[in-house]
């Protein structure tokens, strides 16, 4: 449909009507420009909320035990209970579908002072117990010797993983910490590691920053704990589906702890899966407002081409008429008001598609794409599926664009072009 | 070549005009033929029928053989591009486009490629002393150039038949005489020739002039140019 010959003749009818051709473009270039620079800054935000949960299982769920509200069993109700190692062996072995599961025991200063201390220096931190699965978890960098292993676990070892805080704040961030002893509520523990979060917004009792880490044994040893712990936190495996797992897990835990089976009030239940549905949900509204807003922005900029090509066909009376004259056929006039309008969309969609990857490219070098600390803004580009996306919405737009006018163009009789005014 | 038989045009618009009222025409092949006739009595209606630019509502009308009657917009737009040349008064050349590639247009919409257009562009232009404006954009030429550059464009297709509508309205008496010579030249080389005017003077250097008047054909005068002298006739 189009030789060389065509695009020739369609582009000098462009160029050759510069002022015209970008008065016409410019609705295109705009709204392509204002959807990339939209779907960019919504791309950055969700990346940026997202590296705020990097790190973090977002298929995990924290059990709670709480005070019994029910009397069962003899039992009144307001008894306090908790999990102990049994159970977790038990949900290993009578449920399907848990994928991970870590329980963990806490510590803090017994009256708000410093409780951890190297030398003289002190501050105040809170110790949490743990399994090794632990790091799968509520992930971690490790800066200097490793996490709690198994070993540590079996043998009940008096070591310890700092957070970097403590790390910085008690041993200073100039000294190798490995084979140092810190004393953490009274007793020495050796540092065998220093962690730092991937991410500190999401904190389980405490950032990990500011945690003494503990072998869970150690720790059960030190506190008096037999082998109970506080809380405890499982991943659902892939295929299985959270909410009934945590009622398996609930009835499990009920049955073992003589609770009321509908006291739902003695297990406390922290699901941030549905934490992060809630945020996908949320990112996915954002994307298709972004989609709209920058579609209708669009759209209006096809409305000025459409208009504008209405406006200049009229203009044109003349120079079509004589076109027609001379012995252009209709298809070919609309062809040509098509392809034109096509062209111009076309153009200043590319245009206004690099203008505006480029403008969020330098923003993006501003504001950086790693993620660090608090930051609500990451990397903010679009990606290649809404690019093409993009340019088949200029395509498709830019043939739109041509319609009406090629309709009005071939109203257009030879004769109009004859008549004298 | 042109056979025109009784043919009617009405226009109806808030009050139908009747515009042509029956005109029965012949022009033979490489005949210099002007229509004459006052304003509104149907010369610039004829024109457009018998360039196929405008339908008529009854009647017969033959081009070189071929009956033209409710011709598709396809057909007739062949037909322009391949019987007929045509030159207006305000030449409506395109301004955006040289004069190469103004006169080089229908041969574009015949599908000629773009050397072989070109260059045969630039021989008509050659042939009208403008070979050194090909590359002027018409708001660079003179009014006699510019009708100059529309001739060209009107013959490089080489059609049976130039219709050319009041060709010297826009210019002096002097590129007058010389587009009227020309016109005279290119009808020496067998092309036929219909010419609108309501001037006397260009009228009298066609062979046969024909007088409308109300819609008829008052009557025809055949002439004989050669005894015509130019720069009297054309003031």
């Amino acid at each position: 449909m189009f030789d060389l010959d065509s695009i020739t003749e369609i582009w000098q009818t462009i160029t050759r009507n510069k002022t015209r051709s970008i008065l016409t473009a410019f609705g295109v270039f705009w709204g392509i420009f204002i959807l990339v620079i939209l779907l960019a800054c919504g791309n950055g935000f969700d990346n940026g909320m997202r590296s705020n949960i990097e790190g973090f299982s977002t298929n995990s769920t924290f059990m709670i035990p709480n005070y019994t509200t029910e009397a069962y069993k003899g039992y009144q109700k307001g008894r306090y209970w908790n999990p102990d190692m049994s159970d977790i062996e038990a949900i290993k072995m009578k449920i399907k579908g848990v994928d991970m599961i870590s329980p963990i025991l806490t510590e803090y200063s017994y009256n708000g002072d410093n409780n951890v201390f190297f030398g003289t220096k002190g501050g105040n931190f809170s110790m949490k117990g743990v399994l090794p699965n632990y790091n799968d978890i509520d992930r971690c960098k490790v800066l200097y010797g490793r996490f709690i292993n198994e070993t540590d676990i079996n043998e009940g070892r008096k070591v310890c993983v700092l957070g970097k805080k403590v790390y910085e704040d008690v041993i200073g961030a100039d000294k190798n910490p490995l084979g140092l002893m810190i004393k953490a509520n009274g007793i020495y523990y050796q540092v065998v590691g220093v962690i730092e979060p991937y991410n500190s917004n999401i904190t389980v009792s405490g950032s990990m920053d500011e945690t003494v880490v503990l072998p869970m044994t150690t720790m059960q040893l030190a506190y008096h704990n037999g082998d109970k712990f506080d809380f405890f936190v499982f991943t659902t495996a892939r295929g299985y589906k959270t909410k009934d797992l945590q009622e398996e897990v609930k009835t499990l835990l009920r049955e073992r702890h003589d609770i009321a089976p509908t006291d739902e009030g003695a297990i406390m239940c922290f699901d941030f899966e549905q934490m992060f549905t809630m945020f996908d949900y949320l990112f996915l509204g954002i994307k298709i407002l972004i989609w709209i807003v920058g579609i209708g922005t669009l759209l209006s900029g096809v409305v000025g081409v459409s208009n504008i090509m209405l406006v200049t066909i009229k203009e044109r009376t003349r120079e079509i008429g004589v076109r027609r004259a001379l012995g252009a056929k209709p298809a070919l006039i609309i062809r040509q008001v098509v392809a034109e309008s096509l062209l111009l969309t076309i153009l200043a969609g590319i245009v206004g598609l690099v203008i505006g990857v480029s403008i969020m490219a330098v923003v993006s070098g501003f504001v950086g794409n790693t993620p660090s600390e608090d930051v609500m803004f990451l990397d903010p580009q679009i990606g290649f599926g809404a690019a093409v996306a993009a340019t088949v919405i200029i395509v498709l737009s830019g043939l739109m664009a041509g319609v009406l006018p090629a309709m009005r163009a071939i109203q257009i009789r030879a004769i109009d072009a004859i008549r004298e005014e | 070549m042109i056979k025109l038989e009784n043919i009617h045009k009405t226009y109806f618009g808030a009050q139908p005009l009747h515009v042509l009222k029956g005109i029965n025409l012949n022009v033979e092949e490489g005949e210099m033929v002007s229509i004459m006739g006052a304003s509104g009595s149907g010369k610039s209606t004829l024109l457009n029928i018998v360039g196929i630019l405008d339908n008529y509502d009854d009647g017969d009308y033959h081009l070189a053989g071929h009956m033209v009657k409710d011709l598709s917009e396809n057909q007739a737009a062949e037909f322009r591009n391949k019987y007929i040349g045509f030159i207006f008064q305000s030449f409506n050349l395109i301004p955006f486009k040289t004069a190469l590639e103004n006169v080089a247009l229908p041969l574009f919409y015949q599908g000629v490629g773009r050397k072989k257009r070109n260059a045969l562009a630039m021989e008509y232009l050659d042939r009208f002393g403008l070979k050194d404006w090909a590359d002027h954009y018409p708001n660079e030429l003179s009014g006699g150039q510019k009708q100059r550059v529309s001739i060209a464009r009107a013959l490089v297709t080489s059609p049976k038949i130039i219709l050319a509508d009041e060709p010297t309205g826009a210019l002096d008496s002097k590129t007058s005489a010389e587009v009227m010579q020309i016109l005279r030249d290119v009808n020496a080389t067998g092309i036929t020739m219909v010419i609108v005017t309501h001037e006397r003077g260009i009228a009298n250097l066609t062979r046969k002039i024909v007088h409308l008047k109300d819609g008829l054909i008052e009557s025809i005068e055949e002439n004989d140019p050669d005894k015509m002298d130019f720069t009297k006739e054309i003031k």
